[in-house]
């Protein structure tokens, strides 16, 4: 077997770190390629109410002739094109996914920056104060981590019911355990390190040390750990929203598209739940992508 | 030994009560417990004779203690919509969702230990990184959406496969298994690729990373110069030395399979328990949720600790690492 030398590293000599991560990201082609097509993603989800074709839950814009049409078919009643056809209802399924993408990254989101906002307060507080209080929050942790998180989001949505809230709460809850044992085991290097002893003699306050000094410098591997997140976070909102606990019919995420059109998928009429489907693996992919390239270029030790 | 055990034990119990009390929490304080437990048709007197039975007018770390008391028995309530105990029902179905975890984790390790070997032997080549971009697809995709694809392909596209439900099956020590009749395991293929994809990934980029690793080790560069054959080196100097770390992730992996099947079993209609659970919390039959939530929360605590005895038994480290801590 031959083995190949590692490449050489192209990046020419910069000063600041920050730049030397970006410029090792941008030296993988794929990972940018990724990186565009999240981006292009988030601005389609965001402009949706401006680019749609139509707005797809004003119902006096759809019309019941236009019932499932294939992609490409002409409307009965005015002259617009549906790019990827209708569902049962003569929805343009394009303005539908543009809509559902909203509200899938909404979700997503949200439950993101809440989850690491409560899982980096609990996992620095861990790390620093250590002891007692150390040991039992990582119980807790470790305990909620040994069980699947569907598992625990289905059951907490059984409960509360459905609504777009109650998702995000459901998120938070499964997901602040990574983060708090993430920033926790590289909060707990640092703080033996000089500066946190420095900043200690200097008898600043526990919150400034904490958040100011210690914090920081837990942020390279909270952020792999994230962009992992988000794109678990985005498949698990679609998942309980396919099984019917998730997002309201009022507010369809991509999940629940993809459930209505579930359906009609047996009798052929594939594009009601393929094309939202695409939508959904197109934007879970990127993310995997970019978190992949993340991972090598910030390189911390793997958790989990 | 003996003391770790008893430790370990007594973090098992402790991980059941805690899901325990959250469950009680969940189902008896949020909202009205009466309305939760009570059949919503039940006459007046019904719920008052009802609410005496179930003792909800008692303090609720007594009523803790009466749920509990039941639970231990096996009592988790009757079903509202089949009018029998919760845990029967939920019992009936362990076998089809138990033999769909088992076939697609045999597969994920079939298929995805060879591979991830093949990937992590020629990193750079085509094949090895063929089979990681296949990887980041297995995760991306979304468990559900994947197995549409499938059923899409395999059996609206060509036809070769039925889209749904069990298919026949035959008794095999009093339970009934679907891979030995070609209709049971026609009806098996499809969900069993289906949960085993996600895990398939997982393993290959496990085993992947660890053949690297191991490559690179004194022992094999001396088993090279030896003059072994290179099947020889990797059939027993490098699996062997892999295998360590794919086997404890396989054993943690069974666990939540069993809690993957609920979306494979909603998408396939397979009669195991996860589909009864998506059943029964659209019918709100909440005693059948209860009992296939402490029921699971059992199979996986009862499989984690499974695996950490094991594994102590096999490596004394870990034994000793943890009766300090």
């Amino acid at each position: 077997m031959t083995t190949h030398p590692a490449a050489p590293p192209r990046a020419a000599p910069v000063d600041s770190p920050t730049r030397r991560i970006i410029a090792q990201f941008m030296e993988d082609r794929v990972a940018v390629l990724g990186l565009i097509l999240f981006i292009c993603i988030a601005i389609l989800a965001l402009m949706a109410p401006w680019i749609a074709p139509q707005n797809p839950y004003d119902l006096s814009q759809l019309n019941i002739m236009d019932g499932a049409l294939p992609p490409g078919e002409v409307s009965f009643g005015t002259d617009m094109t549906y790019m990827l056809g209708t569902d049962q209802q003569g929805r343009d399924m394009l303005s539908a996914i543009l809509y559902g993408l909203r509200i899938s990254l909404m979700v997503a989101g949200v439950s993101l920056l809440l989850a690491i906002t409560v899982g980096t307060i609990v996992g620095v507080t861990a790390a620093y104060f250590g002891g007692r209080l150390d040991s039992f929050i990582m119980r807790v942790v470790d305990l909620q981590l040994s069980f699947p998180a569907i598992l625990i989001a289905l059951i907490l949505l059984a409960l509360l019911g459905r609504g777009v809230d109650k998702v995000i709460l459901a998120l938070v809850i499964v997901q602040w355990a990574y983060y708090a044992r993430t920033v926790r085991s590289s909060a707990i290097v640092e703080r033996r390190k000089d500066y946190v002893d420095a900043a200690r003699c200097l008898a600043l306050p526990h919150r400034r040390i904490m958040f100011r000094h210690l914090l920081p410098n837990c942020v390279p591997p909270l952020i792999v750990v994230a962009t992992v997140q988000i794109a678990q976070a985005i498949a698990l909102e679609a998942t309980l929203s396919f099984l019917g606990v998730g997002v309201p019919i009022t507010e369809p995420s991509l999940g629940l598209l993809i459930a209505n059109g579930y359906d009609y998928l047996l009798s052929g009429r594939y594009w009601i739940s393929l094309f939202p489907g695409i939508a959904l693996v197109l934007t879970i992919i990127a993310i995997n992508v970019v978190g992949d390239r993340l991972r090598d270029v910030l390189n911390p030790r793997l958790q989990k | 030994m003996i003391v770790y055990l008893v430790r370990r034990v007594g973090q098992s119990l402790l991980a059941v009560m805690a899901m325990a009390v959250l469950v009680f929490i969940g189902v008896y304080f949020i909202g009205n417990p009466v309305d939760v437990l009570i059949n919503p048709e039940a006459t007046q007197a019904d719920i008052l004779a009802t609410t005496e039975r179930l003792g909800l007018d008692k303090p609720l770390w007594q009523q803790f203690g009466i749920f509990l008391g039941n639970a231990l028995q096996g009592d988790l309530g009757t079903s509202f919509v089949y009018g029998r105990p919760a845990l029967d029902i939920i019992l009936e179905r362990l076998p089809a969702t138990m033999e769909l975890a088992l076939v697609a984790l045999f597969l994920s390790v079939a298929i995805g230990i060879p591979l991830g070997v093949w990937a992590g032997l020629r990193p750079e080549s085509i094949a090895g990184r063929t089979i990681m971009g296949g990887s980041i697809l297995g995760f991306s995709l979304p468990n559900f959406w994947q197995g549409m694809l499938l059923i899409l392909v395999f059996a609206v596209l060509l036809g070769w496969l039925p889209a749904g439900g069990r298919g026949a099956t035959t008794e095999v020590l009093g339970l009934q298994v679907s891979f030995l009749t070609w209709d049971g395991l026609s009806h098996l293929i499809l969900p069993a690729v289906n949960l085993a994809l996600f895990k398939m990934s997982l393993i290959i980029r496990l085993a992947r990373a660890n053949t690297r690793e191991v490559c690179l080790q004194d022992y094999v560069k001396f088993a090279r110069a030896k003059g072994l054959s290179p099947r020889r080196v990797v059939l027993v100097h490098i699996l062997k030395n892999i295998m360590i770390p794919v086997v404890t992730i396989i054993g943690l992996e069974l666990g939540s399979m069993v809690a993957f099947a609920i979306v494979t079993e909603t998408v396939f209609a397979w009669p195991g328990m996860g589909k009864l659970l998506i059943d029964s919390i659209n019918l709100l039959d909440r005693p059948v949720i209860v009992a296939y939530l402490m029921l699971t929360v059992l199979i996986i605590v009862g499989i984690n600790l499974l695996v950490d005895v094991i594994y102590s038994l096999l490596d004394p480290r870990i034994r000793l690492s943890e009766m300090k801590g």
